[in-house]
């Protein structure tokens, strides 16, 4: 049981790529791997303790003022990471600008609060809360590889291939840092992962028929 | 006067919510198969936006900021830490007000709006304006018109893709990228698209 709240959002039940959720601040962030992991940290910290902390006074919480109970404590714990970040990791706080802030409306831990904290025991709920920021991480981290990579041909900050500008002979590829790539490699990543999880695919809305002319010697 | 019309148009195209800083994902995706609906919600967003930006602009600078409190004789106290809290408290405040408002007055608009109205709490580009509201120091005109232009460049943006996905039921997509996938590369293309603004300066 454990186990499988926590290994289950990573691949099987996505929160990015199936759920449709926590989409909104993750793609801005992903332009260097440094950034994107303190982004993953602090949502994967957020999204654990919320639902930990919700699922304890679940009982308590009466159900119609229960979404702004949650925005309460989901609330809270931003402001907390924010201040950290702040007092720890300044520049990168700098970077991330409003990104942090807007984990409160990252409908992955909403989501999640709604969906599992209410209805399961507290540690169950942590440990979803931490599969589903480890699902979450694993597309960010997916897209950041790439954008830094073959952007700015670092990888951690660590030059992996040396640009043309600093005597190198990679020509950075500058589309990879602007935004649209972000937006093709998690359709790509959705791509990747239904071919290897068919189970995932989307019913199609409409089918096309076959061909149904017949060929003109058939006519006559 | 000139400045404020640039900020507009800065908002609705340049820096559009949508496409250039990705708020607002989850229902630009969830809620953008249908062109009716799309512009309902639009409309939902831009008054939505109009009204909480400039509100969370008068708590921030009337009681948040350093300093902000001294009309009321505590010119030391710096409340800025609670920020997050405060602004999603309005915006939660806000958008239950206008429904219960709209449901009395104009049942009209309530109907065709529907679920979409409570769900636009949860949507970062209403909290994310009002966080770039602060970060840029707008004053109060300036905020009104960033949200609204915030809003209105929300709005476009859903209904163009709405328009797309509803033409995309005549193409076959490969299995693995069907629904969720292929909106996410036509995403990808319109907001190339969009991309094409950035070299105009106002």
């Amino acid at each position: 049981m454990l186990r499988e709240a926590l290994i289950e959002p990573i691949f099987d039940n996505n929160p990015i790529a199936l759920q449709i959720l926590g989409i909104c601040s993750a793609l801005a962030v992903t332009t260097s791997m440094e950034v994107t992991m303190v982004m993953c940290i602090a949502l994967t910290i957020v999204c654990a303790l919320s639902n930990w902390c919700i699922s304890l006074i679940r009982s308590f919480i009466p159900n119609n003022i229960r979404i702004i109970v949650q925005m309460t404590v989901i609330s809270s714990l931003v402001i907390l990471v924010d201040q950290v970040l702040k007092a720890v990791a300044y520049d990168t706080s700098k970077q991330l600008s409003v990104f942090v802030g807007l984990i409160i409306t990252n409908c992955i831990v909403m989501g999640r609060a709604e969906a599992f904290a209410m209805q399961n025991r507290p540690i169950p709920s942590l440990m979803d809360g931490i599969g589903n920021g480890l699902g979450y991480s694993i597309v960010l981290v997916f897209v950041a590889f790439f954008r830094e990579l073959f952007g700015s041909g670092k990888l951690y900050g660590v030059e992996i291939m040396p640009l043309v500008t600093e005597g190198g002979w990679y020509v950075p590829a500058n589309i990879f840092l602007l935004p649209p790539i972000a937006f093709f490699l998690i359709g790509l990543f959705i791509w990747a992962l239904r071919s290897w999880k068919p189970d995932q695919i989307e019913a199609p809305e409409y089918k096309i028929a076959p061909n149904s002319r017949t060929p003109v010697s058939e006519m006559s | 006067m000139e400045q404020l019309l640039n900020l507009f148009i800065r908002a609705v195209f340049i820096e559009n919510m949508a496409l250039s800083f990705f708020l607002g994902m989850c229902t630009f995706l969830a809620v953008s198969k249908k062109i009716q609906t799309a512009v309902g919600l639009g409309i939902a967003v831009i008054v939505v936006l109009a009204i909480t930006v400039p509100l969370n602009n008068i708590i921030f600078n009337y009681l948040l900021v350093g300093g902000g409190l001294s009309w009321a004789g505590l010119p030391g106290v710096d409340l800025s830490f609670l920020g997050f809290i405060s602004y999603i408290g309005v915006i939660a405040a806000s958008v239950q007000i206008l429904e219960m408002f709209l449901d009395k007055y104009v049942p009209a608009l309530y109907n065709a709006l529907g679920v979409f109205l409570p769900l636009i709490t949860v949507n970062c580009a209403i909290l994310g304006a009002s966080l770039f509201m602060v970060e840029r120091d707008y004053n109060f005109s300036e905020s009104i018109v960033f949200g609204v232009g915030a809003g209105f460049g929300w709005a476009l943006a859903i209904v163009a893709l709405a328009g797309i996905r509803e033409k995309m039921k005549y193409s076959d997509v490969p299995e693995g990228l069907r629904g969720l996938g292929i909106a996410f590369i036509v995403v990808g293309l319109m907001s190339l698209g969009f991309m094409s603004f950035g070299g105009i300066s106002l």
